[in-house]
């Protein structure tokens, strides 16, 4: 009998035939895929993008030179020069990062006891050249001052799990 | 001068004419048949398929062919120069070539000849020398063994398919194309020959080189097959010359099996509709089936695939030849 049901099967395609209406139902199926440049999918606030230095609301940059994260960074990414500034606070002359290097742990942003360095929503900051990637302090800045808003909501939606 | 005029330069002109009336529409279909084809998989794979380029990406395949003509064509320096250059041009006039004795419409025909099945299979047997040539010229070995197993596909499954036509031609009891669509005024040849109908759109798959039976260009491991070492415009015709012809395969399908340019069913709605529609309707839908196997079927293995065409289509069709013959006589509707 089952010879039978296996010849009759395989004679009358139903395998086949069942297959096929499979992949015409999915036909109609709503899209899994998004439509990326237009449609992003959504990110935790905990999410480790590009790096920004942050400013506090007066626009003093948060920054004092510590040397936590250059400490803490496990790919050695992080080059920070200090010295007192003529009003005798503790500040950066250099923060360099290299973003070839860094790999995006998120222990730079665990370390600051400031909230200084901290690694932003963005990811779509990929350029034509290397040199284009290793950042400054003045790059760092400029991405805190653009993403401010973001970054500020991502940490207080976080705060309570902290 | 008047007989020169009227009676040699006059109907070339319209010749011509006639000739890009086929072939311009063809290669905008062809266009839109990769669209289709890209549209259609991403919706059964669930994806969105091209919607970038014009309104919902209706431009890409433009976009695609300008990239092509704008590429550099490489010429492998160990490669038969002339033979090289001339596989995909035969490729490709081939698939147009066949076109002249189709039937769009009650005498829409280029040329109307009497052995118009035989012409068709003679041209879709040549096919076979554009890639063999290919796949030699190329002087690669992946393009070898491309065309290599191109060839011996294309030439077993032609022997199933000339069955199947014989089995056609005995109920029809002509060669002319036009004829046999007329044959199929009070039933399609698809009713009756059913099995062969499914024999013939099968054995049209692997005439074609798809999927399941793409094996010639067997990504996997033949990385592209015998077109591996083409680029740009060459590469171009030989796509073109694929996709010609699935939808020269599926109007040969539609004329044997589907009743041609004929309505389903004689009655008055549907008379209304003109004959060229509904030949354009049904190829529309047989390429449709071919997309739709390409997104649902994995790909044969090669044994598998010799095994099939030759221990049992061709035993099938051959038995299916016998019975139609034995029937048709028995109950005498040979046709006149």
């Amino acid at each position: 009998m089952a010879f039978l049901d296996r010849t009759a099967r395989g004679f009358f395609l139903s395998e086949l035939v069942s297959g096929m209406a499979l992949t015409f139902s999915y036909m109609f199926r709503p899209k899994v895929t998004l439509n990326y440049p237009h449609e992003k999918g959504p990110i935790s606030p905990r999410f480790r993008g590009e790096h920004a230095l942050r400013r506090y609301a007066n626009g003093e940059e948060r920054c004092i030179a510590c040397k936590l994260c250059e400490a803490v960074c496990p790919a050695q990414a992080i080059t920070i020069e200090a010295e007192p500034r003529d009003d005798g606070s503790r500040r950066t002359t250099r923060y360099d990062i290299d973003m070839t290097k860094c790999i995006y742990c998120g222990l730079c942003q665990e370390a600051c006891p400031v909230d200084a360095i901290v690694e932003g929503p963005n990811f779509e900051f990929s350029t034509e050249t290397r040199e284009e990637l290793f950042y400054n302090k003045q790059k760092l800045l400029d991405n805190g001052d653009r993403w401010e808003a973001e970054i500020a909501a991502n940490l207080t939606a976080d705060a309570p799990y902290r | 001068m008047v007989s020169f005029w009227s009676g040699y330069a006059l109907p070339t002109i319209i010749i011509i004419l006639e000739v890009l009336a086929i072939i311009i529409p063809l290669l905008v279909a062809v266009a839109y048949l990769t669209y289709a084809e890209r549209k259609v998989m991403a919706a059964m794979q669930l994806r969105q398929g091209p919607n970038i380029v014009g309104p919902f990406g209706l431009l890409q395949p433009m976009a695609d062919g300008l990239k092509l003509l704008t590429k550099e064509t490489i010429i492998p320096a160990g490669s038969n120069r002339a033979l090289f250059l001339a596989a995909p041009m035969v490729t490709f006039l081939l698939s147009l070539v066949a076109w002249a004795v189709i039937p769009f419409g009650a005498g829409l025909v280029l040329s109307n000849i009497n052995v118009g099945v035989l012409y068709l299979f003679a041209v879709s047997s040549l096919g076979v020398y554009g890639i063999i040539i290919a796949g030699w010229a190329s002087n690669s070995k992946y393009a070898f063994l491309g065309g290599l197993r191109s060839a011996a596909q294309m030439v077993s499954y032609e022997v199933s398919i000339g069955l199947v036509i014989v089995s056609v031609l005995l109920c029809a009891g002509s060669l002319n194309l036009s004829r046999i669509v007329e044959a199929q005024h009070t039933i399609w040849f698809a009713v009756p020959l059913f099995p062969m109908f499914i024999v013939f759109f099968i054995s049209g798959l692997a005439e074609t080189n798809r999927a399941p039976f793409d094996l010639p260009e067997g990504e996997s491991e033949l990385v592209g097959g015998y077109n591996v070492e083409y680029s740009a415009m060459t590469f171009a015709l030989f796509f073109l010359g694929e996709y010609a012809n699935m939808i020269l395969m599926s109007a040969l399908t539609t004329i044997l099996f589907l009743g041609g340019w004929l309505p389903p069913l004689g009655i008055p709605p549907l008379t209304w509709i003109p004959g060229p529609i509904w030949f354009f309707a049904k190829i529309a839908a047989c390429l449709f089936v071919f997309i739709w196997v390409r997104a649902t079927m994995p790909r044969y293995r090669y044994d598998q695939l010799m095994r099939l065409g030759w221990k049992i289509f061709l035993p099938f069709s051959l038995i299916w030849v016998l019975v139609t013959a034995g029937v048709l006589e028995t109950f005498g509707w040979l046709p006149k």
